[in-house]
């Protein structure tokens, strides 16, 4: 498990390995909305925990179809399921490496982010908390659809189909609990949500996730 | 008995293309399946790899034991030669890999990109790879290709010593390795043409 982890993050920093990518597009998103929106730092501020959500939910789907597609095509896919290791292991591996090379990148830079769209001082704390523990359930339910889709030739419209769905809970409850932070409201439950969908995913999709990967390499 | 197949039926695409395939392969022996393209070969391969459940039959002894090489080398372009070989030997839970360059005559490229090496010593990397995994099994499609003739007989005496070190191999190919062990034709075992029955197909 530990040689395919460094395997994978060694692959994103190294030439065309994708990481930075995800940043990028979440910095491009969050230096257009206030152009696009207006020079109205009260709406801004308003919309801030939304777009901020919603930006690093695109960022990690734009870098999803990288996740196993990569390993398919030079067949090293085949050779990990011959391989000693189980296929839920392969699977949580390769989400736990995209979380660290695009959602934890994410969470990072959010509160710089945060700056530029004015969000409210008192939410940049849990901004950065509903993005710690929203993220790694992108990336393991990202997984799950690029586990899905692997095999198919530019399968990468048909996972954005897949995965979106999926996404809107955790994309409810973690813009929630940066919005209620920013108001300085409680934010208690849309916390536990989130933290529940996220413990909920990590433990069964992986399950999931291997299953049809099995499916998909016959 | 290090692998026995029994009565295996293979599907590709959930049709079957080989049926009651039998063979024992005993170890420190190589059998070398030989066929026309298309009959099913790499099909048998995977489901002996446990890539594939085969439809019928039992097979014995793959289980955890076998190291497989495909058309594809599973190699990574941006990772250097020995990046490669040590990334599989950890994953196979060992860490020498001296003695797989060395086989392969890789030594002086280790520390070349993968990307940047010609297609056959991408190849004779591959098949340094089964060497640094340490399975009893080797089951090889086609591991000849964009070969050259020394390097064919690199690739025979690594099979040798890994017969003379009580391995076995499953080889598809249609080249003379020179290899001590038999040859199956699998063209014997050519599924029969199913009854149509337009039920499934309307899933398929």
């Amino acid at each position: 498990m530990i040689p395919l982890l460094k395997r994978d993050l060694a692959l994103a920093v190294r030439a065309g390995g994708g990481f930075g990518l995800g940043l990028a597009f979440f910095l491009i998103v969050v230096t257009l909305v206030p152009f696009a929106v207006g020079p109205q730092s009260e709406l801004l501020g308003r919309i801030a925990p939304g777009i901020l959500w919603l930006g690093a939910l695109l960022a990690c789907l734009l870098s999803l179809d990288r996740i196993l597609a990569l390993d398919w095509e030079d067949g090293s896919l085949d050779l990990l399921a011959t391989a000693p290791l189980p296929m839920e292991g392969i699977v949580s591996v390769k989400a736990l490496a995209h979380w660290l090379t695009t959602g934890l990148p994410l969470v990072i830079a959010a509160p710089v982010f945060g700056v530029l769209l004015n969000l409210a001082a008192p939410g940049f704390f849990w901004l950065t908390l509903s993005l710690l523990l929203g993220t790694p359930a992108l990336s393991v339910i990202g997984t799950f659809g690029a586990a899905l889709t692997v095999g198919l030739k530019r399968g990468g419209l048909l996972l954005s189909l897949l995965v979106l769905p999926l996404y809107v809970p955790t994309l409810i409850f973690g813009a929630e609990v940066a919005r209620r932070g920013a108001e300085g409201m409680g934010v208690e439950t849309p916390l536990m949500m989130l933290a529940g969908i996220s413990l909920a995913v990590i433990a069964l999709l992986p399950f999931a996730s291997a299953a049809v990967l099995r499916v998909n390499l016959r | 008995m290090i692998l026995q197949a029994d009565t295996l039926t293979v599907t590709r695409g959930g049709i079957p293309v080989l049926e009651e395939v039998s063979f024992d392969l005993p170890p420190e022996r190589a059998l070398v399946l030989r066929g026309p393209n298309g009959i099913g070969k790499t099909t048998l391969l995977r489901t002996v790899a446990g890539l594939q459940p085969p439809l019928k039959g039992t097979l014995t002894g793959a289980e955890d034991r076998v190291a497989y090489a495909a058309h594809a080398d599973g190699l990574k372009s941006t990772l250097t030669v020995a990046e490669n070989l040590t990334f599989w030997a950890r994953v196979f839970g060992r860490d020498e890999i001296a003695p797989a360059l060395s086989a392969y005559e890789l030594d002086a490229l280790q520390t070349r990109a993968a990307g940047q090496l010609s297609a056959g010593q991408k190849r004779r990397l591959g098949l340094a790879r089964l060497m640094v995994t340490g399975r009893p099994v080797w089951v090889l499609d086609e591991p000849t290709v964009s070969l050259d003739r020394d390097a064919v007989g690199l690739f025979a005496a690594a099979v040798r010593a890994h017969l003379a070190a009580g391995g076995a191999a499953l080889i598809a190919t249609h080249i003379d390795l020179g290899l001590d062990g038999d040859a199956l034709d699998v063209s014997q075992f050519r599924a029969r043409p199913q009854a149509h029955d337009d039920f499934d197909e309307v899933f398929l």
